[in-house]
């Protein structure tokens, strides 16, 4: 079975970001790029799948400017056997990024799809389930274990309630939740090696895909500023003023 | 405008995420029916039918309903979307599941929990976090959207809409559900708790999590946690808050043993009143705290219990 993973590069979790003064959007400039982190999660699930005999071949994709080969590189070192990478200088809507996924799907006919369940920068959480609808293969989103059994597959989902386990018919989409494995980091061996890996690049063009604009963006804004309050003493003090000063209990 | 909401329930009791929805779908505008899609869910459609401003309840009560799968519940939301403006869920993991494949086969976007409503077609949303606020127009004739549910107050029950059923039924066949692993407790749902306690890697284990409930019973609060708290098995993922967890708004918030990590903020910021209880007086959390207790989580939290 041939496994798809997507790969979006984003802002670095840990970078604060600022909204420009114009409002035109955040200040990307000079900040710290990675993989998604559930785009990570993604990855180590394929490998997993992989050293499993379960999957033969691990394929990552990325959509987006020409540094999104870095992100690629970065999969192909953890284990990925080849990359592709869709180019546009355009920003991508979800839907226009699983357009061209579902026709990604349909040159490569994996037996699973895994995507994060959301990209921390637009936090949209969309990705995955429009491919499915799309390609009309059935969804296990927001999954904490997978389990392929001949041609079905079990997935655990983490729903508000708790988990929830469906069995779906293969192939599949899974997005993956941050208990589904703890990714692993790449060895210096394996980054080198990752150089001579095979990286396709495509075009939305070549993919037969027009990029329609869906939605428009007014403003960005920051939030309203949180300030600070005070430091209590002890916890007597604590309960008075939750009780007196804020009256909330 | 003619809006259709998707409510969130469990073919017994209606969620209270879908009255927060209806009022931002009474936002956009006046013609408002719900879809309550399940299985032996004809008292959720009665429940609904009370919501005020909700003209048309539809419900479709069918076995392939049951658990609302994605594959199942596609069609028949976009059979319903015909002469729609605008369709909204809850921003609830059901929500999200299945929004964006109705979205996609409609070819339209999906715009991901609005936290207002500027006018038919504008909508703010946060994105990096909530560290930015985006303010977004849709272009698209139909509008598909996911509603933040702590944005908007709950909708009053003082109405009497019609019931109306659909009779189409749509078993794609590609999925079934095979069990759950539901969290049982006497507590409020955390999305919709008033008071809020949470406690983060500093409780060491989830036996030590027995503090935080005792002030909850005193309080009638909701236990949440840290994504470090549930990583490393302390409690149930469905305690998670935060960017990839829970999204919650409470009148108060306790924040126990937590650092203040920017993605557990995104979760809970906008709570009415923080405490924040940390032994380490440098923790991040202290800055968006309106009372910070510098102290030992284990002496703080049942000397707690014992003045409430
Ligand atoms: C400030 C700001 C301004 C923006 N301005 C515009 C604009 O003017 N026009 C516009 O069209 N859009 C704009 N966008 C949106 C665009 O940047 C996002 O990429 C888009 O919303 C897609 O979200 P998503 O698919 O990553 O989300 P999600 O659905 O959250 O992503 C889920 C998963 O899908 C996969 N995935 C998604 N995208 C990719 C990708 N490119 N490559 C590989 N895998 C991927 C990943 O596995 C990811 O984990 C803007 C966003 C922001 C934050
Ligand atoms: C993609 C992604 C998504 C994420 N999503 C979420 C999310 O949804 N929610 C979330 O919470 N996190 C999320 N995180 C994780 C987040 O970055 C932090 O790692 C996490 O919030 C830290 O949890 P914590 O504050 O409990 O632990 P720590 O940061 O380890 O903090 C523990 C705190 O406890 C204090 N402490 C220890 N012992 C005591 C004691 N005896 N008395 C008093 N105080 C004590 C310490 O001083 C410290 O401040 C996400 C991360 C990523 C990368």
């Amino acid at each position: 079975m041939k496994v798809l993973v997507t790969v979006k590069r984003v802002i670095d979790y840990n970078v604060k970001v600022r909204v420009k003064s114009d409002n035109s959007g955040v200040d990307l400039s000079n900040v710290k790029m990675a993989m998604n982190p559930f785009c990570e999660i993604a990855v180590e699930e394929a490998i997993r799948l992989k050293e499993a005999g379960i999957a033969t071949e691990v394929v990552v994709v990325s959509l987006g400017v020409k540094a999104c080969q870095e992100q690629l590189r970065t999969a192909l070192a953890l284990g990925a056997d080849r990359a592709i990478l869709v180019e546009t200088e355009q920003e991508l809507e979800s839907l226009n990024v699983a357009k061209l996924l579902a026709k990604i799907i349909e040159e490569e006919q994996p037996g699973m799809v895994i995507l994060g369940k959301q990209a921390i920068d637009t936090d949209n959480n969309q990705t995955g389930q429009m491919l499915a609808a799309l390609t009309g293969m059935a969804q296990g989103t927001f999954a904490s274990k997978i389990e392929v059994q001949g041609d079905k597959a079990l997935v655990t989902r983490e729903v508000d309630g708790g988990l929830q386990t469906i069995e779906l018919s293969m192939p599949i989409i899974a997005t993956t939740d941050l208990r589904l494995n703890e990714p692993r980091y790449a060895s210096l061996p394996n980054i080198m090696k990752a150089k001579r890996k095979p990286l396709v690049v495509k075009t939305p063009e070549e993919l037969g895909v027009s990029i329609k604009e869906h939605t428009k963006l007014i403003a960005v804004t920051p939030p309203p500023e949180r300030k600070g309050g005070i430091k209590v003493a002890n916890v007597a003090e604590l309960v008075e003023k939750l009780k007196n000063e804020a009256k909330v209990i | 405008m003619s809006i259709l909401v998707i409510a969130e329930h469990d073919n017994e009791s209606l969620k209270s995420a879908t009255l927060n929805t209806v009022t931002a779908a009474l936002a956009i505008g006046a013609d408002v029916s719900v879809l309550v899609a399940g299985s032996q869910c004809q008292s959720v459609a009665e429940a609904v039918a009370k919501i005020s401003g909700v003209t048309t309840v539809l419900v479709a009560d069918n076995a392939a309903y049951e658990h609302q799968l994605a594959e199942n519940m596609l069609p028949l939301i976009v059979e319903l979307a015909a002469g729609k403006t605008h369709l909204l869920a809850p921003a609830t993991t059901s929500g999200k599941n299945i929004m964006p494949g109705v979205a996609a086969l409609l070819d339209v976007a999906q715009i991901s929990e609005i936290i207002r409503v500027e006018s038919v077609d504008v909508f703010e949303r946060p994105i990096y976090a909530g560290n930015a606020i985006a303010k977004v127009q849709s272009l698209d004739a139909v509008k598909v959207l996911t509603v933040r549910t702590t944005a908007f107050d709950e909708a009053a029950q003082e109405g009497s809409a019609s019931i109306e059923v659909v009779a189409s039924v749509c078993d794609a066949g590609k999925s079934r559900f095979v069990s759950e692993q539901v969290a049982e407790s006497e507590r409020p749902e955390l999305t919709s708790a008033k008071i809020i306690i949470s406690g983060g890697r500093g409780m060491g284990n989830g036996e030590n999590f027995k503090i935080l409930e005792a002030v909850a019973d005193k309080l009638g609060a909701a236990v949440g946690a840290s994504r470090a708290a549930v990583d490393a098995g302390f409690v149930s993922n469905d305690m998670q808050v935060g960017q990839t967890g829970k999204i919650v708004a409470p009148d108060l918030y306790i924040a126990v043993g937590i650092s203040g990590a920017i993605q557990h903020l995104a979760g809970m910021k906008d709570s009415k009143v923080i405490v924040a209880i940390n032994k380490d007086e440098e923790a991040p959390i202290f800055s968006i705290a309106d009372y910070g207790l510098v102290a030992d989580l284990f002496e703080a939290v049942p000397e707690l219990t014992e003045l409430l």
